[in-house]
């Protein structure tokens, strides 16, 4: 396998592992942006992975071809509705945040593998038949080299990206964002000024809901076509390790989840590139989480948290 | 009329209620008997001395889990670590009780000891960075764990064996294995762990309670900034509080390598040993009484769970919802607070 070869596929299967954390790391932006730690994350992407699943697999007959892109909206819907669990413990009962969120990703398994043995009389379901197949570009896909690398990928691919940068638009470009940034520095501030801390926190656990669904489900409907409780195992840990990585920058986040989505093809495919085949695959797989302790210690830039992340506000008190 | 203390005990239970009603709920709506369900629960967890043992055997690690999450709580810690903690221990006690020889009673301990400190060490360096730096333990305790768990595949695959999937069997010298008990309970794994996990749930009760540094812990726990001006090193607290905490993980990953298995595997997945811990810790309101209650507690559940589907065709998986729901509904404490007050109130 000559060079170039072998880069275009490490790159665009990269890019397959990164779109599932892209998706989760913009919702978790939003999420702790707010103030709202989210270490449900996980719990949301086994909720997106579930109903993905179970959604192909029962209407595929009906929508065809369509069947993906609507498990993908259907995994988003419900993952958000799951994703008012956490905000109602954490927003309105002021539960610990972080409990909360260890609970989320309890719950979930344990829905998601109950309703599986339900459904399905075992541990895990069927293979899909309409999973997401890949889609080269018009034109784009014809340039040399980089087409291959960038431009015959899985369409949840290319929508993972597209999120980040609307993400990125709406958290820094608009006056909605704004206040959501806000509500996360300094809520009594924000109440001051007329903005709802209660309302916009909601919105913003339930965006992460949102993004996780569709991260969980991206990766079922493209790497693990199907469901079972080896789907998601770590990739929403990932995906917050983006968001601190990403330094609560959705670009950032970005750019941190396309590094961890390398890291695990290689850590996958490795053996079989040249260039890869004597790391130890050990190093690979540590290589996210080590990368994330020294971005918090301050060896790679200092990652500042928002001010008032993972404290209840509660109205009236100073 | 309530004080915080008996708040303390009845969020707990309340909690613990609530949980199994909405489990018996999901039960109906899915058409099961809900009594037959639990019973079947029950019958699983103590029906017969085999079932006794292992629900023994279960409850040992989670106790120690459960000490670790709530020690680093008094100290104001959230170890999320505990999980990668008992990761390595259980490495460090296999390592030491399958690759060395030495004498009965001595290698044991030598193994637990061992246990201790790599859990010690993997608490160690969020501590230090929390200490030092004030990186939030939280994130850095998580990403530990991952890394623990890669590194403990890792070596078993490479130094401990050769490219296997599991070591070898720990020495008879260095094993808990309590071959009577065993006999007595049809061959449960049950195993003389759970006098370590009491013998820690004590000394944990003492380290609090009845010495100074226990004292500075709980002031660093529940005000660093006061304790600060009380010339008390709130930096070392934290980084003692986790390197105990983690030790107490190290010791519940022992129980596991020396007696419920007797070896490392490589596994793709976590224990959860460390995250049920959090649970327990949580529900035992952080006290080495309330943790070993909240111990018995979920291992009655989940090894309970086990004869659900045989006996009365419920998914095993409901008790994780019911357990999920439980952490939900403990750390929702303040409404439970709140609807009580409320009742109390207007009683009058």
């Amino acid at each position: 396998m000559d060079f170039l070869d072998a880069l275009a596929i490490m790159v665009s299967s990269a890019l397959v592992f990164a779109a599932p954390l892209i998706f989760t790391a913009i919702g978790g932006v939003f999420s702790e942006r707010s103030g709202i730690i989210n270490i449900g994350l996980e719990g949301l992407m086994v909720m997106g992975a579930f109903v993905g699943i179970v959604f192909n697999l029962t209407f595929s007959d009906m929508f065809g071809s369509m069947t993906p892109w609507i498990s993908m909206l259907a995994a988003m819907v419900l993952s958000a509705i799951f994703a008012l669990v956490h905000a109602v413990a954490s927003i309105t009962f002021r539960a610990d945040q972080v409990v909360s969120g260890v609970a989320i990703n309890f719950l979930a398994l344990g829905v998601g593998l109950f309703l599986t043995r339900e459904f399905y009389d075992r541990g895990q379901t069927d293979i899909i038949s309409n999973p997401f197949y890949t889609w080269d570009v018009p034109f784009l896909s014809d340039i040399p080299v980089l087409g291959r690398m960038f431009f015959e990928n899985y369409p949840s691919t290319y929508l993972a990206i597209a999120v980040a940068l609307l993400g990125w638009f709406v958290l820094f470009k608009t006056s909605f964002g704004l206040r959501l940034r806000a509500v996360g520095e300094h809520p009594m501030a924000a109440d001051t000024n007329g903005i709802k801390v209660y309302r916009m926190r909601y919105i913003a656990v339930m965006i992460s809901g949102a993004m996780g669904g569709l991260g969980g489900a991206a990766y079922a409907l493209t790497v693990a076509q199907a469901f079972s409780q080896a789907t998601i195992v770590g990739q929403g840990f990932m995906s917050l390790a983006a968001v601190i990585f990403g330094k609560w920058h959705p670009l950032g986040a970005l750019g941190a989840a396309i590094f961890f989505g390398f890291a695990q093809a290689i850590s996958i495919n490795g053996a079989s590139w040249p260039l890869f085949a004597n790391i130890p695959q050990v190093f690979l797989l540590i290589l996210p989480y080590a990368l994330t302790i020294l971005a918090l210690a301050g060896f790679i830039g200092r990652a500042e948290a928002p001010k008032s992340l993972g404290t209840p506000y509660i109205k009236g008190s100073r | 009329m309530f004080s915080n203390r008996t708040f303390n005990i009845v969020v707990p239970i309340v909690s613990v209620l609530l949980g199994l009603l909405a489990g018996a709920v999901i039960m109906v709506s899915f058409g099961y008997n809900p009594v037959a369900g639990y019973a079947a629960m029950w019958n699983g967890a103590f029906g017969d001395a085999y079932f006794l043992g292992e629900t023994v055997r279960q409850v040992t690690p989670y106790i120690l889990s459960g000490l670790a999450v709530a020690f680093a709580m008094r100290a104001g810690l959230l170890n999320i670590g505990v999980e990668g903690q008992v990761i390595v221990g259980w490495l460090a006690a296999v390592w030491i009780g399958s690759s060395f020889g030495m004498p009965p009673v001595v290698h044991v301990l030598v193994a637990l000891l061992a246990a201790a400190v790599a859990g010690g060490i993997w608490g160690f360096v969020p501590g230090l960075l929390k200490a030092k730096l004030g990186v939030h333990e939280v994130i850095v305790t998580i990403m530990m764990n991952y890394i623990a768990l890669y590194l403990s595949n890792s070596v078993i695959r490479g130094v401990l064996t050769d490219g296997e999937d599991r070591t070898g069997n720990v020495a008879e010298t260095a094993s808990l294995a309590a071959p009577w008990l065993r006999e007595l309970t049809f061959y449960s794994r049950i195993h003389y762990g759970f006098i370590v996990a009491l013998v820690m749930a004590f000394t944990m009760w003492f380290l609090l309670n009845k010495t100074t540094r226990g004292f500075e812990l709980r002031a660093v726990g529940s005000n660093p900034f006061a304790s600060e001006y009380a010339g008390m090193k709130v930096g070392r607290n934290i980084i003692i509080a986790m390197v105990i905490s983690g030790g107490f993980a190290g010791l519940a990953g022992a129980m596991e390598g020396l007696g419920t298995f007797q070896y490392a595997s490589v596994s793709s997945g976590f224990t959860n040993i460390g995250f049920d811990g959090i649970a327990v810790a949580l529900l035992g309101a952080n006290t080495a009484i309330g943790v070993i209650l909240a111990a018995i507690l979920f291992g009655t559940l989940k090894i309970g769970a086990l004869n659900m589907p045989t006996e009365a065709g419920v998914p095993t998986e409901l008790v994780d919802i019911v357990i999920a729901l439980i952490i939900l509904f403990v750390a929702s404490g303040y409404i439970i607070r709140w609807v009580f007050l409320k009742f109390s109130k207007e009683g009058k």
